[in-house]
């Protein structure tokens, strides 16, 4: 299990297209990925109801959590630190 | 005036002129809740494998639809996509067929969880939420064997009736079989009526017992005068249909009439589009615009946390400005408003944000934003051969006008300097903006909302927002001959300006340029070209003697040949 805290940029938060985003890249990992804001509960990354309705908005913290290794969060980070540059 | 028609008469807001008749389709708009004792009808891996079908097969039709539709659509109709093949949702509603629900009550339980956190999430996620529950509708729908929301594919020139339309009801009409569109709810600022002036089909809106119309009866739409008649006699359906013809070949050919915007004796009436980013400038160059009566910078920001920079806003500018070479672009600033906050404001709490801290008193609280922006309009034009003019929304008197000004001189502005006359206040003092302003721009759709006291989200009010409205066209009558005995300029950037008839008048009136959608000029091009500067005045002259706004309107078109809706 590997663990990783990643900031999220000034912007639109994992809302609309950066959720969408977020969720395709968590399901192409192909192994469970958990998110979820610092002391609360875990969700699916894959579940874009889920992430939805963490509600996370940019400036917040989010908590990745996956069996499948470095390179997996690698990947989620590369897409939530984009999520600044998001018009929608 | 033709003879009283025969049907049974329904009486809306006209807000789009023309008449029209066909085939009543219905918009399902309320998909029912299935009962909590539905019972089911197979064992309960049975139930979720009916369930998860139904999901499947409304992810691949909204695939499928946002194929179609392209562009922004699509992006929002692949994400319900993902929504209905959410695996979070399929192990909700796993627990609950296993608890022996049926798949129908199952689906719409399952998706309640998600609602509900959605919903707590307040206006952020709002949009979401209606995404939410139209993916739960289309599958719940599918298992109780009833119609999906939205408009059914239409097979003959139809009038389309529902409660409103959402803009996914839409994306997909075919407009050359839409005779006329009709709803029980919205305004004239409403999205119905914004599509249907873009297509250029007839529609009433804020029409009271249009949904009790039933799906298959003829009906006869009058955008004009707001009639909706239903089984009217087959002359009328006739005329009808013929003058739909008519405005269809006259549209076909309305492209060909471009050119700057003028009356029949000459009087040069400036024609300008209202943009909100660069992905209009191709429509309103198209549409033959004189360039850009309101630019709505805002737009391109709505859903950003923090405030674009300086060079990000100088690029985005500049895009906009370079479509309209040597044209004037009226560019106004940032405009946050109760109806499209920005992230990047502080946040208010408000009792009531339309009467609160927005327009310009918002950017007067953040004056480096209000710099910054003023600097990157004139970075951009400096970049262009567009002749760059400054506006600002929501100014209630010459204080304000004054600091505005000297805002875009401190930017180092030397252009025109003009403001948005919305407030009932600086409409009756204009005169006294004028002394520190070069121009003012009347936005009819906020002064009508300020002059009656009638929010113009709530359809139930529409009346008391139809720009016919004898009183608004009063104030627009007061702001004009305020600005032409001083020698300055009262343009219109309202919907009022995209309504052939009403253009007319408010040239009338002493307007003397006119910002509309693009897809609104050429009509109203049209419509200039056929009448002089004295029928305009007169035509006005007889809708302010009117008592309201179906009265004003049908005087005024009395005297605007060509311009009352029927044929001959």
């Amino acid at each position: 299990m590997v663990e990783r805290t990643v900031d999220v940029p000034e912007g639109v938060g994992l809302h609309a297209r950066p959720a969408a985003l977020f969720v395709k890249a968590a399901t192409a990992a192909g192994v469970p990925v958990t998110v979820e804001k610092p002391g609360g509960e875990p969700a699916d990354a894959r579940s874009i109801l889920a992430v939805l309705s963490l509600d996370v908005r940019g400036g917040d913290q989010v908590v990745l959590r996956t069996d499948g290794g470095d390179a997996v969060l690698d990947d989620l980070e590369q897409v939530i630190s984009e999520s600044g540059d998001s018009h929608g | 005036m033709a003879d009283e028609p025969a049907g049974r008469v329904l009486r809306g807001v006209g807000v789009s002129p023309g008449r029209g008749a066909g085939v009543v389709v219905r918009v399902t708009d309320a998909v029912p809740e299935p009962p909590a004792d539905l019972a089911p009808t197979g064992d309960p891996d049975a139930e979720t494998d009916r369930a998860l079908a139904a999901l499947e097969a409304v992810a691949a039709d909204l695939e499928e639809r946002g194929n179609q539709a392209g562009g922004d659509a699509q992006e929002v109709l692949e994400a319900q996509a993902m929504m209905a093949r959410d695996p979070g949702l399929a192990g909700e509603l796993r627990r609950r067929t296993g608890e022996g629900a049926a798949a129908a009550r199952a689906v719409f339980d399952a998706f309640r969880r998600y609602r509900e956190a959605l919903a707590g999430a307040g206006d952020y996620l709002a949009a979401r939420l209606a995404d939410l529950d139209d993916v739960r509708d289309r599958a719940v729908a599918r298992l109780l064997g009833v119609p999906a929301p939205g408009v059914p594919t239409l097979t003959e020139e139809s009038v389309v009736v529902g409660r409103d339309l959402a803009p996914a009801d839409t994306a997909l009409l075919d407009p050359k079989l839409v005779a006329g569109l009709v709803t029980e709810e919205g305004g004239p600022t409403s999205h119905t009526a914004i599509l249907s002036r873009a297509l250029g089909v007839p529609a009433v809106v804020a029409c009271v017992g249009a949904t009790e119309i039933r799906a298959g009866a003829v009906a006869l739409v009058d955008g004009s005068t707001g009639e909706v008649v239903v089984d009217p006699p087959e002359s009328e359906v006739t005329a009808a249909r013929a003058s739909a013809a008519d405005r269809r070949t006259a549209r076909a050919s309305a492209p060909a009439s471009t050119g700057p915007g003028r009356l029949s004796d000459g009087t040069p009436v400036a024609l300008l589009a209202n943009v909100g980013g660069p992905k209009d400038v191709a429509l309103a160059v198209e549409a033959g615009a004189e360039g850009v009566g309101l630019f709505r910078t805002e737009l391109a920001f709505l859903d950003r946390g923090t405030a674009p920079s300086e060079d990000e806003q100088t690029t985005l500018y500049a895009e906009v400005l370079a479509g309209f070479p040597d044209q004037r672009v009226v560019a106004r600033v940032l405009d946050a408003g109760a109806d499209k906050p920005l992230p990047f404001l502080r946040r208010r709490t408000e009792p009531n944000p339309a009467l609160g801290v927005r327009g310009l008193r918002a950017l007067f609280d953040e004056p480096e934003l209000l710099a910054t922006q003023l600097r990157a309009l004139v970075r951009a034009a400096e970049q262009t051969s567009a002749r760059l003019e400054l506006m600002a929304p929501m100014v209630a008197e010459v204080s304000e006008a004054r600091d505005f000004a000297a805002a875009c001189r401190a930017a180092g502005f030397d252009g025109p300097v003009g403001v948005m006359v919305e407030v009932p206040a600086a409409a009756v003092r204009a005169g006294d903006l004028l002394t520190a302003m070069d121009f003012v721009s009347l936005g009819t759709n906020d002064l009508a909302q300020y002059l009656f006291a009638a929010d113009r989200q709530i359809g139930a009010l529409a009346r008391l927002q139809d720009p016919w409205q004898p009183a608004l066209l009063d104030v627009v009558s007061l702001t004009a001959e305020a600005a032409t005995s001083r020698g300055k300029t009262c343009g219109v950037c309202g919907e009022a300006a995209a309504d052939p008839a009403l253009a007319c008048v408010l040239v009338g009136l002493g307007v003397v340029s006119l910002s509309a959608g693009a897809a609104a000029l050429p009509a109203v091009r049209a419509a200039l070209a056929a009448h002089d500067l004295d029928q305009c005045r007169q035509a006005a002259q007889a809708a302010r003697s009117a008592v309201d706004a179906g009265a004003a309107r049908t005087a005024a078109t009395a005297l605007l040949p060509g311009l009352d809706g029927r044929t001959g």
